[in-house]
């Protein structure tokens, strides 16, 4: 066990290094630099030249591609990121902040999707071809069309129409005031958490009607179990495993995804920053942004097959 | 009992069902399905139609008529613009399609040549490609979506090509699961044996075999194509103004005006859902109907 974790917490460092070689190629490709994007866009095309070339010299853009990549592997292999060409700022800085809030984002939604997903999915499975079933079906292929954004418009607009009340728009941290933190947050966690429900409800529900056709399940039938013991003992557990890797997997894509869903809610997290250091063509922090959210997907996947041997003992590593 | 089977039933089988009378058979076997494929009919006809349907121009500023709610002259009112909203959600239909075709085929085409050239060749080649499609498994979505958007810009165009690329990966790892056992099928031996190219057995012998595959990945990534052109349309990086887009309309005065204007904000989200929603349910039931082995029981 202790080797096949070893092993596999060193199989990651290839695929992030192929990773972080091919965001420092493709961002390299985009025509324009972040001396430009901070100079010309400002309205002000008579910038002298000098003045820039001085910029990109303080910045390191002026050297070779060769060397530009040397100094970032580097860096990495120190686990330094560096300065943001845009702020200036330390980039694990600048990243910290954002990282807070996108995660207790991310937790909440899969929190709120796992509670949604597992009973609907299981309600689903046992009164199968019911109405039952097909308005929980309904219910999550509906969450998988409406965009969360626009679930969120609808919240916003509902909270304001009827409650005339509008979520707290600065970011608290939870450990300075639960409630204002909460206020805030709960509601891009609803709107996400639904959508992402919806894969996980029916991965839920078409494991849970594989596992309720197995023989220990007639076996314990016809012992005269019952019905909720037989689920609560011998089903679910078994039907779980698809619908770890699904949550998981879910939440890696939340912590760097929620791209739109934060600007809907002015929400600062990681998505945010995205999008602008790519707009601001801040190669240093766009480098990172993206090393850590693929950091953070094989690390989950790496989580969930851990999980896999502790859910199911039939799965032994080596 | 010797099993003698009717007459008319016999005749009934042996003649090729028509049109209507398979319409009636799906819509009796899976109805889910043939809910998606009505709406899914409804929307081509308004985006190839959207001349005629819509009353007004989509582009078209109504100065008398700014933020107007919804009235006879205006079925779902106007935007800050004095823009018709009903005619711009018509329109946004063919931006939509468009789209969603478009980034799904060239997804589905590239995913599946790279899955069967992957699972042919095998050995090295296989191993670094799957690597490949790894790391670009290892973005969300949108996250790469948004890098691609970053080097070539924005416009339709563009944003086509943005949604394709991470539908590569996607599909050409679930169409190489496939391939992996059309692989080892007689006939393809024989190909080779034969002495054609790698070519001509990959593209004549080994891509129609994968077929079911890549048409349930190609059915399952139009409505999440259209979904993800209405979000980079959203946040200003998808479709560029002034194109009817439904992504594009909430974004913006949408918002600002929400609580005065709510129609601005309600109707092109429903237009998302309901063309998504239909998308996934004909999907659905065609990886129901092709694939066995998912099937939903």
């Amino acid at each position: 066990m202790t080797v096949y974790i070893v092993k596999r917490l060193l199989l990651m460092i290839p695929t992030l290094v192929g990773v972080a070689i091919l965001t420092f190629v493709l961002l390299r490709i985009v025509p324009g630099d972040v001396v430009e994007a901070r100079y010309l866009t400002q309205g002000n095309q008579f910038q002298s030249q000098e003045l820039m070339d001085l910029e990109r010299k303080k910045l390191g853009l002026d050297q070779p591609l060769w060397k530009q990549f040397t100094t970032y592997m580097a860096g990495l292999a120190r686990l330094d990121f560096g300065l943001s060409m845009w702020t200036g700022a330390p980039i694990t800085e600048e990243i910290k902040l954002r990282f807070v809030l996108s995660l207790q984002v991310a937790i909440m939604a899969s929190i709120i999707a796992t509670l949604l997903a597992i009973p609907l999915g299981i309600l689903a499975a046992v009164k199968q071809d019911t109405w039952i079933d097909y308005a929980v079906r309904v219910f999550s292929i509906a969450g998988l069309a409406m965009p969360s954004f626009w679930l969120g418009i609808l919240m916003i607009l509902c909270m304001l129409l009827v409650f005339h009340w509008v979520p707290p728009m600065v970011f608290t941290p939870f450990w300075v005031s639960p409630s204002e933190n909460l206020a805030q947050l709960i509601w891009p966690a609803l709107a996400v958490g639904y959508r992402y429900s919806a894969v996980s409800t029916r991965m839920m529900r078409s494991s849970m009607l594989e596992v309720l056709r197995e023989d220990y399940i007639r076996t314990a039938r016809a012992k005269g179990l019952w019905l909720k013991l037989i689920l609560a003992r011998h089903a679910v557990k078994n039907a779980m495993l698809p619908v770890i890797t699904v949550i998981g997997l879910e939440f890696a894509f939340l912590l760097g995804g929620l791209v739109v869903t934060e600007q809907v809610f002015n929400l600062n997290g990681l998505g945010l920053l995205f999008v602008e250091s790519i707009s601001h063509r801040d190669y240093t922090m766009t480098q990172a942004l993206v090393l850590l959210v693929a950091a953070a997907t094989v690390l989950v996947n790496f989580l969930v097959d851990i999980a896999y041997g502790w859910v199911d003992p039939r799965i032994h590593y080596r | 009992m010797a099993a003698t089977p009717g007459t008319l039933e016999d005749l009934r089988a042996a003649r090729p069902p028509g049109l209507v009378a398979k319409a009636w058979r799906m819509s009796r076997e899976r109805p889910l399905g043939a809910i998606g494929l009505v709406i899914i009919v409804f929307m081509v006809i308004a985006a190839a139609a959207a001349g005629w349907i819509a009353p007004y121009d989509p582009l078209i500023n109504h100065y008398d008529a700014m933020l107007s709610p919804p009235t006879l002259k205006h079925l779902l009112g106007t935007d800050a613009f004095g823009r018709d909203v009903f005619s711009r959600v018509i329109y946004g239909s063919r931006t939509a399609l468009a789209v969603g075709l478009g980034a799904s085929l060239l997804g589905a085409i590239f995913g599946a040549v790279i899955g069967v050239a992957s699972a042919y060749f095998g050995g090295r080649f296989d191993l670094y490609m799957q690597r490949l499609m790894d790391m670009l498994l290892s973005f969300p979505l949108i996250v790469l979506a948004l890098v691609v958007i970053a080097i070539l810009g924005t416009g339709v165009q563009n944003v086509i090509l943005a949604i394709a690329v991470p539908m590569i990966p996607r599909c050409a790892r679930v169409v190489r699961s496939s391939a992996l056992a059309v692989r080892e099928m007689p006939y393809i031996d024989a190909a080779r044996a034969s002495g054609f190219s790698h070519n001509r057995i990959i593209l004549r012998h080994m891509l129609p075999n994968v077929m079911a595959p890549t048409l349930i990945m190609l059915t399952s990534f139009l409505g999440q194509a259209i979904l993800l052109e209405a979000s980079l349309s959203f946040i200003g990086l998808g479709v560029q103004e002034p194109v009817a887009a439904w992504g594009l309309m909430l974004r913006g005065a949408a918002v600002e005006f929400a609580e005065t204007a709510p129609w601005m904000a309600i109707f092109p989200g429903l237009a998302i859902s309901l063309a998504v929603f239909a998308f996934n349910l004909f999907g659905d039931s065609l990886r129901d109907a092709l694939d066995p082995r998912l099937r939903t029981r």
